[in-house]
């Protein structure tokens, strides 16, 4: 079915991108994308109708997830409070900033604010995708800010009086 | 329902940031803001996260895609990547269950004591499904389109009829099978794939312990139905979703069950 993989394929770069911001480093990120097509394209079959798109942010969040779990990554698994404020070496780069935030997200909230605020899906889409009701995405998406906003501005205390 | 004039609740400034209020109350939310500047700051603040996550990543997407992700090369090579580490995710915590619906299909608390080579076949089951379904490019020994000779093979090794249960209805589809040394002799293990990459294997081999009812077992990255029937013990396992596995377990079950009906 053409359509099918042209779907796949049009999804590619998008993917990436989401795949780059869950881990933070382009080659983990692209053997994710390559594990989520492998997976997507043998499983043709098996997916009945639906949204392509929908369905390989789920394969990569899954795969994401597995691959956490077998490294047993500290950050991911850090408690929301247990943020002690960031080492004030001194402001870093902006990108740098959200890399570390990103980092000290409890993986599903992590997981959630990327998917809305960076590949544009709906609250909806986003329960799909992690398989839970819009409540819980909306209540990850808070905490996600909460928390990112906490270690920012841990980070640059200078800027926390800014209106 | 919507007042212009009803509190904004915290939903509600994030369903604003996001672009998820109806026009209407993406006014009165604004509106309210104005008057609110602690929260408008917030808000601000959420966006500026929102914009930072967006310079930072959104030029991935305009690179040209690497070769090794072009969908030609990933559909004839059908390989994973080199770091790939696929697993299954982690089942929820269930101690005793029941199972409505089939005849013979039993239900027993954990606290159930199984006879001892029970729990070691179980434990030889839940070691094998740990080490394959982790697998991506040699899950198996005999691919699932080689359903005849497969049977064959295992049969010949195992010393009594192979059925592969067949759970496409299910929606899974068989990934293929492994010859594997089991509690007294050779076992029989056959994985099946779900669309989104979840991994179930079933376990059989011959048993030197009597029929047990069905049981679960589960750890920290896993979950298993087991049972013996007629001296021979399945083992099911998989993890991600208790009911999925449940529906599998069920699906294997009646099937031995009609086959065994056959056996003599």
């Amino acid at each position: 079915m053409a359509t099918f993989r042209q779907n796949v394929e049009a999804t590619i770069p998008a993917l990436r991108r989401y795949a780059r911001a869950l881990t933070r480093d382009a080659d983990i990120a692209d053997d994710l994308v390559q594990d989520t097509l492998v997976r997507a394209l043998r499983s043709e079959h098996l997916f009945h109708g639906g949204e392509v798109r929908s369905w390989l942010y789920t394969i990569l969040t899954n795969l994401n997830r597995n691959r956490l779990r077998s490294l047993a990554r500290r950050p991911t698994l850090s408690p929301l409070e247990d943020n002690d404020a960031p080492d004030l070496a001194g402001p870093e780069a902006g990108g740098r900033d959200i890399d570390r935030a990103l980092a000290t997200l409890v993986e599903d909230q992590r997981n959630a604010l990327l998917l809305v605020v960076l590949e544009g899906l709906t609250y909806r889409e986003v329960a799909e995708v992690q398989g839970v009701p819009i409540g819980t995405v909306m209540s990850r998406l808070a905490r996600a800010r909460v928390q990112i906003k906490a270690f920012l501005d841990g980070e640059r205390p200078a800027l926390r009086r800014i209106k | 329902m919507i007042n212009r004039n009803s509190p904004v609740t915290e939903d509600e400034l994030h369903a604003y940031v996001d672009g998820e209020l109806p026009a209407d109350r993406r006014e009165a939310v604004a509106r309210w803001l104005s008057e609110h500047p602690e929260q408008a700051a917030v808000v601000a603040a959420w966006r500026a996260q929102a914009e930072g996550i967006r310079t930072r990543f959104g030029a991935v997407a305009e690179e040209p895609v690497p070769a090794r992700l072009a969908i030609d090369k990933v559909m004839r090579s059908g390989g994973a990547s080199r770091a790939s580490l696929i697993g299954i995710a982690a089942a929820a915590a269930v101690v005793a269950f029941v199972i409505g619906g089939g005849a013979g299909w039993m239900a027993r608390g954990a606290s159930a004591a199984a006879p001892a080579s029970a729990g070691e076949f179980t434990a030889d089951a839940i070691e094998a499904h740990k080490l394959y379904v982790v697998e991506v490019r040699h899950p198996v020994e005999v691919p699932g389109d080689e359903r005849q000779h497969m049977t064959q093979w295992l049969t010949k090794r195992l010393g009594y009829q192979q059925r592969v249960p067949d759970l496409s209805a299910i929606g899974l589809k068989l990934v293929g099978a492994r010859l594997l040394p089991g509690p007294t002799g050779a076992a029989a293990f056959y994985m099946y794939e779900g669309p989104n990459g979840e991994r179930y294997t079933l376990y059989c081999s011959k048993v030197p312990a009597g029929d047990s009812a069905l049981r679960f077992r589960e750890g920290k990255s896993f979950a298993a139905y087991y049972w013996i029937d007629d001296k021979v013990g399945y083992a099911v396992s998989g993890a991600d979703d208790r009911a999925k596995l449940e529906k599998v377990t069920k699906s294997i079950y009646e099937q031995m069950e009609r086959n065994g009906a056959k056996k003599t």
